[in-house]
C-alpha cells in the first residue's frame, strides 16, 4: 500500500526564479526504509519539506501536481495534522532541543496536541524505551553527547507516533560508532515499529545495508529509483557522482576483471558472503 | 613544525579535556586527527594556534612557546577552517571576507589584490566575489572560509570536519585540493570523523580517546586495527570490514582502498586455493 504518492510535484520557493524540485512522480509503500540522496541543492530537503507540508503551508510559493501522504491531500491539510503522521529529524540535534529535562522534551509534542496526562506519559515512556535512552530522562539535553542528543530528538518526534519518519543526515555529526547506533535505532523502528522511514544521506557505505528502496535525485528531478542494489550499480549513479559504496565499487572492479559474483553488494556483510563464495571453490 | 609536549587542559568549567598529550608534527606533513565526540580533538588543535593555552605542558611552534606569542602571531603561520563557516564569516561580500585577513596582516594592496584573485580562483569562487556569504549554499560557505585562510599562506592549515555537509562530488574536490596543498610543501592538519574520507586521502593518523592520544601512525596500521578503533569509536573503512569477514580464508586484513582490495582478490583467486 502506498504511504506517500506523488504526481508530476513540481515546486517553486517564492521570489525564486525556478523550481526546485521539477515532475517528481514517486510512489513510497508504507513500511519501506527509503535513502534519498543525490548532490547538494538537488531538491531532497525540499521534496521531504512536501511531506509533512511545510511546503506549502509554511513556505508558500508555488506548488503543482498531487501530493498524497498517508491518504491525505497535503495540500488541504495543515501542518499540525500532517506532523502527527510525519515526523521530521534535523541534521544538528542542538537546533531541535530546548527543553530543561529530556523527558519535558520529549513530552513537549504531546502537551501541544493536548494528549491525556496518563496517554502523554505512556507515550513518553515508550519513546525513551525504543531508543534506549530511559536512564538520561531527567538530564538537560544539553549536557548530553551528540549522540545521545540525537537519540533524544528521534525520541520526541518518535512519542507523536508517526507513521513516516524523515531523518535528514541524522549523523553527520556523530563519530563512526555513534553513527553506527542510531541507524541501528532508526533501523529498529522500521523492523520492529513498521515506521515508514526516509533517510536523506551522503554517507551511503554506512546506511545502504538498511534500506530496501534508493531514490536519487539531481537537479530538481528523480533520476533513479529502485532498489539499492541495481540503483548503486547503475552508470546513471556514477556519472551524478553519488558515493557509490565500497562494496558495490568493489563488485564493480572485479566485474571488469570476469570475476563472478552472485548479484551486486551494496554492503559489506553482503560483499563478505558473496566473496567467500567465489574464494571458496 | 608543532611540538606538543605533555599538554593538560582544563577548561573553566573544570572538564579536563587534555591529558598528558604529546605529538610531533613534521613540516610538510598531512595528519589526520580522529577519535569519538568528546576526545580533546578540537581542544588539542585550538592549542596548535593558541585559541587556548596549555593549563600544563606547553606547545612549540617552530620552537617558539604559544605562551610567548599572540594569537595574530601564531594565526599568521597556522590558518584555521573551522567545523561551522558560520561561525567564521561575516563580512558583506565574498571578496570582503577574504580581504579582511589579508588586510590585518598589513599587506600592501598591490599584493592583497593578487593574493585575493590568486585564492578566489583557486576554490572557483571568482564569480562570486560581489555575493554575500551567506546567500551561498553550505558547501560554497565553506569554500570561503578556506580561500580567506588560504589567501595569507599560513605554513599550516588546520581544517575541523570538512565533510561535513559535502557531498560525494565536493569531497572529491577537497580530497584533491588538501593532497595537493600538501604536495606543494604545506602542513596539513584535519580533524574528522569520516573514515572513508581519511581511507581514500591516506594521511598519518592520530587517534585521541578521553584526552589522550592512543593510536598514531600510517592510515593503513591503524584504521585496520579493530582493537585501537573499537577504544576510538572509530568503524573500520568498508573495504577492510569485507576482509575482517574473510580472515579464515587467510587473507590480509589490512587493506582500505578497493584497487588493492581487487588486486589481493585477483592474485588470491589466480595463485590457486590455499
Amino acid at each position: 500500500m502506498a504511504i506517500i504518492e506523488t504526481k508530476n510535484l513540481t515546486y517553486t520557493y517564492p521570489g525564486a526564479t525556478k523550481p526546485s524540485i521539477r515532475d517528481v512522480s514517486l510512489t513510497i509503500e508504507k513500511g519501506e526504509f527509503v535513502i534519498l540522496t543525490g548532490p547538494s541543492g538537488c531538491g531532497k530537503t525540499t521534496l521531504c519539506r512536501c511531506f509533512n507540508g511545510l511546503i506549502p503551508h509554511f513556505y508558500a510559493g508555488q506548488i503543482e501536481g498531487e501530493l498524497t501522504v498517508t491518504g491525505l491531500k497535503v495540500i488541504e491539510h495543515p501542518i499540525y495534522e500532517m506532523a502527527q503522521r510525519v515526523g521530521l529529524v534535523f541534521q544538528n540535534p542542538e537546533n531541535q532541543l530546548f527543553a530543561l529535562s529530556v523527558e519535558k522534551d520529549v513530552a513537549f509534542g504531546l502537551e501541544n496536541l493536548g494528549v491525556r496526562r496518563d496517554e502523554m506519559r505512556k507515550r513518553v515512556d515508550w519513546a525513551l524505551q525504543m531508543t534506549g535512552i530511559e536512564e538520561l530522562r531527567e538530564r538537560a539535553p544539553h549536557e548530553l553527547s551528540g549522540g545521545q542528543q540525537q537519540r533524544v530528538a528521534i525520541a520526541s518526534v518518535l512519542a507523536m507516533q508517526p507513521d513516516i519518519m524523515v531523518f535528514d543526515e541524522p549523523t553527520s555529526f556523530l563519530d563512526p560508532l555513534g553513527a553506527q547506533k542510531i541507524f541501528e535505532v532508526i533501523n529498529d523502528l522500521n523492523k520492529k515499529l513498521g515506521v515508514t522511514v526516509i533517510l536523506v544521506e551522503h554517507r551511503l557505505d554506512l546506511a545502504s545495508k538498511y534500506a530496501d528502496h534508493v531514490v536519487i535525485m539531481d537537479d530538481g528531478k528523480i533520476a533513479l529509483n529502485g532498489k539499492p542494489s541495481e540503483i548503486f550499480n547503475s552508470e546513471t549513479a556514477r556519472l551524478i557522482g553519488v558515493g557509490i559504496p565500497k562494496a558495490t565499487l568493489l563488485w564493480q572492479l572485479l566485474q571488469e576483471n570476469r570475476i563472478k559474483l552472485e548479484g551486486a553488494p551494496t554492503n559489506s556483510e553482503e560483499a563478505t558472503r558473496l566473496l567467500r563464495e567465489v574464494l571458496k571453490t | 613544525m608543532i611540538e606538543v609536549k605533555d599538554v593538560h587542559f582544563t577548561y573553566p568549567t573544570g572538564v579536563e579535556a587534555l591529558k598528558g598529550v604529546s605529538l610531533n608534527i613534521r613540516n610538510g606533513e598531512f595528519v589526520a586527527i580522529m577519535g569519538q565526540n568528546g576526545a580533546g580533538k578540537t581542544t588539542l588543535v585550538k592549542q596548535f594556534n593558541g585559541l587556548l593555552k596549555p593549563t600544563k605542558g606547553e606547545v612549540l611552534v617552530d620552537d617558539v612557546s604559544t605562551r610567548n606569542m599572540s594569537i595574530a602571531q601564531l594565526a599568521r603561520k597556522i590558518g584555521f577552517v573551522f567545523q561551522n563557516p558560520d561561525h567564521q564569516l561575516f563580512s558583506e561580500t565574498v571578496e570582503e571576507e577574504i580581504a579582511f585577513a589579508l588586510r590585518n596582516f598589513g599587506f600592501k594592496e598591490h599584493t592583497l589584490k593578487r593574493r585575493l584573485t590568486w585564492a578566489l580562483n583557486l576554490l572557483e569562487l571568482t564569480e562570486y566575489r560581489k555575493t554575500s556569504p551567506f546567500m551561498l549554499s553550505g558547501g560554497e560557505r565553506k569554500r570561503v572560509a578556506l580561500a580567506s585562510v588560504l589567501a595569507w599562506n599560513p605554513k599550516v592549515v588546520i581544517l575541523d570536519e570538512p565533510t561535513i555537509g559535502q557531498d560525494h562530488r565536493q569531497k572529491e574536490i577537497l580530497r584533491q585540493f588538501i593532497v595537493q596543498m600538501n604536495a606543494q610543501g604545506k602542513t596539513v592538519v584535519i580533524v574528522t570523523h569520516d573514515v572513508e574520507f581519511v581511507a581514500e586521502c591516506s594521511p598519518r593518523v592520530v587517534l585521541m580517546a578521553q584526552g589522550q592520544i592512543v593510536a598514531d601512525g600510517d592510515a593503513k596500521r591503524i584504521l585496520t586495527d579493530s582493537n585501537i578503533a573499537l577504544r576510538a569509536s572509530i568503524v573500520p573503512p568498508q573495504i577492510t570490514q569485507i576482509f575482517l569477514g574473510l580472515t579464515d580464508l587467510g587473507l590480509p586484513t589490512d587493506i582500505i582502498d578497493v584497487s588493492e582490495a581487487s588486486k589481493v582478490l585477483l592474485e588470491y583467486l589466480e595463485g590457486g586455493k590455499h
